[in-house]
C-alpha cells in the first residue's frame, strides 16, 4: 500500500513547499553486487565468480559473468559497479596491446597487477568502483593471485574472495585453503580437482545467505595448457 | 462489560520519547526525500476464491542483503478462521498479529461467539493509526465467519482496502502481474491454490528479497488447511566434498574440570508404556 503522505487528491501528488536551496544528489555510482574468488594452485590458477546482475532488490541479468580473459595466462575478475567494471577492462585490454606492440612480448601477471594499481591510482579522487582480482600463470609456471583495492592497492596472495559475499568465503577458504584454526589436520598441497570442487561448494554456501550471488556459476582454469572455462547452476531465487 | 475490556485503549503502551525527534529530523528532510518505510524483502499474496480464502507467502528473511531465516513463517494465526500474512519489519508484523490474536480469542470466550474478519481488521486498523506508522506492518487478513468470505489489507499508516487479491512485499509487482492476469471471481480451490503458489514464485524469482520454500494457507468454512511448505525450493544444496571436522581439530588452550558433588536423596522408578 502507498503511504498516504505522498498524495494530495485522487491521482495528485502533493505539493511541496520549502524554503531555500535543495539540493538533489546524483549519485555516479550504483551497486550492481556479484562474487569473485581466486585461487592460485602450484601450477594452476582458477578465477571463478557468479554471472548475477543486479540492482536494488532487481535483477538485471542472470547471465553477465565477472571473469574476464587478458591473455592466454591471466584472468581478471571485477566485482562492484558494472559500468567502472567494462570501462576498466576496455582501458586494460588497449594497454596489453599497447604493450605487445611496444616490446614485442605479451605482459606477465605480475606486470599486469603493476599496471592495474597504477591505473586504479590514477582516479584515486574519483575512483573506479570496482574490486579486481587478477589470477594467473606467473613466469614461473606457478599459480598468482593479485588481489586489489579500489584505488589500487595490491599484494599477491593464494587464495583471495571480493565481491558482496567476500565476508562470508574468505574464513572459509582461510580454513580450508590456509588450514587456519585447525590442529592436527595434515597439510596436503591442494590439487586441481579438489580446488574446483572446494570452490564450486563454497558458492553454492555463498548464494544460500548473499541475495546478490546467484544464478550461475563461471570457473576459469588456468594451466600452461590454456584457459578452461566451465559453467554451473546456483540458486535462481 | 465484557467488550470493554477487549476494546479500550491500553494505557503506558509504547515510548513516545523518539517522535519529537523523528519530527526533528523530518523537518530538516523538507522539500527533499524523506527516509522511506523500511520493506523488508517478502512477497505475500492473498486470493479469495468460492469456498474460502487463499493465502500465501515465501519462507526468506533478509537483514539487508544477508539471508538471516530460511524457513520463517510468514503466515500468522489469529483465530481458527483467520489467517493474517505479514509483510515489513518483522518483529512488528509478528507482535501485531500475536496481540491481535490474544484479544480476539478473549473476544471469544467472552461472548461465545467466533470472531467476525471485520472485528479484526477494525482493531488493527485502530492501533496501526494510533501508531502512526511507526510499526512497520504491511498486513494481508484473509478469513471466513458467517457473512462470507473476506480479504483485507492493513497498511502500516492505518489504511484498510477490501479485495478480492493482492499482494505485498518487495515482490509484490511480479506478484501482482500473475494475480491480474489470472484471477478471476468465484475460482475453484486447486485453481485458487495454483494461481497463489505462480505469483509467490514470480515474487521468488524476481525479487532478491523473497525466495526459498512457498507456505499457502487454504481457510474455508469446513476449517484450514496450512501446507508448509506447499512447494519446496528446487534448489537443493549440494556440496560435494565433506566439511566435517575431527575432534580435536580445534586447539584446546586451557582445561579446568570442576567436580559436581552430588548425592541421591531420592529415587523413584515410572514404568513407561511402551506396547
Amino acid at each position: 500500500m502507498l503511504s498516504a503522505q505522498g498524495f494530495g487528491g485522487p491521482g495528485k501528488m502533493k505539493e511541496y513547499h520549502y524554503a531555500g536551496a535543495v539540493e538533489n544528489r546524483f549519485s555516479p555510482y550504483a551497486f550492481n553486487g556479484g562474487t569473485v574468488l581466486a585461487v592460485a594452485g602450484e601450477d594452476f590458477a582458477i578465477v571463478a565468480s557468479d554471472t548475477r546482475l543486479s540492482e536494488g532488490y532487481s535483477i538485471h541479468s542472470r547471465d553477465s559473468p565477472k571473469c574476464y580473459k587478458l591473455t592466454d595466462t591471466t584472468v581478471i575478475g571485477c566485482s562492484g559497479f558494472h559500468g567502472d567494471c567494462l570501462t576498466l577492462t576496455k582501458i586494460i585490454d588497449a594497454r596489453l596491446k599497447m604493450y605487445k606492440h611496444s616490446n614485442n612480448k605479451t605482459m606477465t601477471s605480475g606486470a599486469i597487477a603493476a599496471m592495474l594499481s597504477t591505473i586504479l591510482y590514477s582516479r584515486r579522487f574519483f575512483p573506479y568502483y570496482v574490486y579486481n582480482i587478477i589470477g594467473g600463470l606467473d613466469e614461473e609456471g606457478k599459480g598468482a593471485v593479485y588481489s586489489f583495492d579500489p584505488v589500487g592497492s595490491y599484494q599477491r596472495d593464494t587464495y583471495k574472495a571480493g565481491g558482496s559475499a567476500s565476508a562470508m568465503l574468505q574464513p572459509l577458504l582461510d580454513n580450508q585453503i590456509g588450514f587456519k584454526n585447525m590442529e592436527g589436520v595434515q597439510h596436503l598441497p591442494l590439487t586441481q580437482e579438489k580446488a574446483v570442487q572446494l570452490v564450486k561448494d563454497v558458492f553454492i554456501s555463498a548464494a544460500e545467505r548473499d541475495v546478490y550471488t546467484g544464478d550461475a556459476l563461471r570457473v576459469c582454469v588456468i594451466t600452461k595448457d590454456g584457459i578452461n572455462e566451465q559453467t554451473i547452476p546456483l540458486r535462481k531465487d | 462489560m465484557a467488550l470493554s475490556t477487549v476494546l479500550e485503549t491500553p494505557g503506558a503502551g509504547f515510548n513516545f520519547e523518539n517522535a519529537t525527534r523523528n519530527a526533528a529530523l523530518e523537518a530538516l528532510f523538507e522539500g527533499g526525500q524523506t527516509p522511506k518505510p523500511l520493506k523488508t524483502g517478502t512477497t505475500i499474496a492473498g486470493v479469495v476464491f468460492k469456498d474460502g480464502v487463499v493465502l500465501g507467502a515465501d519462507t526468506r528473511a533478509t537483514s539487508s542483503e544477508v539471508v538471516a531465516d530460511k524457513m520463517c513463517e510468514k503466515i500468522h494465526f489469529i483465530s481458527p478462521n483467520m489467517y493474517c500474512c505479514g509483510a515489513g519489519t518483522a518483529a512488528d508484523t509478528e507482535k501485531t498479529t500475536e496481540l491481535l490474536s490474544s484479544n480476539l480469542s478473549i473476544f471469544s470466550l467472552n461472548s461465545g461467539r467466533n470472531p467476525r474478519v471485520v472485528m479484526a481488521v477494525n482493531i488493527l486498523q485502530d492501533m496501526l493509526y494510533r501508531y502512526h506508522g511507526q510499526i512497520g506492518a504491511n498486513l494481508l487478513l484473509g478469513g471466513v465467519d458467517c457473512t462470507g468470505n473476506h480479504l483485507y489489507t492493513v497498511g502500516p499508516y492505518g489504511d484498510v482496502d477490501k479485495v478480492p487479491y493482492l499482494a505485498m512485499g518487495s515482490g509484490d509487482l511480479a506478484a501482482l502481474g500473475i494475480l491480474e492476469d489470472g484471477f478471476k471471481h468465484n475460482l475453484e480451490l486447486e485453481e485458487a491454490k495454483e494461481l497463489v503458489r505462480s505469483s509467490i514464485h514470480a515474487g521468488i524469482m524476481s525479487d532478491l528479497g523473497s525466495g526459498n520454500n512457498i507456505d499457502v494457507c487454504v481457510i474455508t468454512k469446513q476449517g484450514v488447511d496450512y501446507i508448509r511448505p506447499y512447494q519446496e525450493s528446487e534448489y537443493k544444496d549440494d556440496r560435494k566434498m565433506n566439511y566435517k571436522y575431527r575432534p580435536g581439530t580445534t586447539k584446546v588452550l586451557t582445561e579446568k574440570v570442576v567436580p559436581l558433588k552430588l548425592e541421591v536423596v531420592q529415587e523413584t522408578v515410572q514404568k513407561m508404556e511402551t506396547a
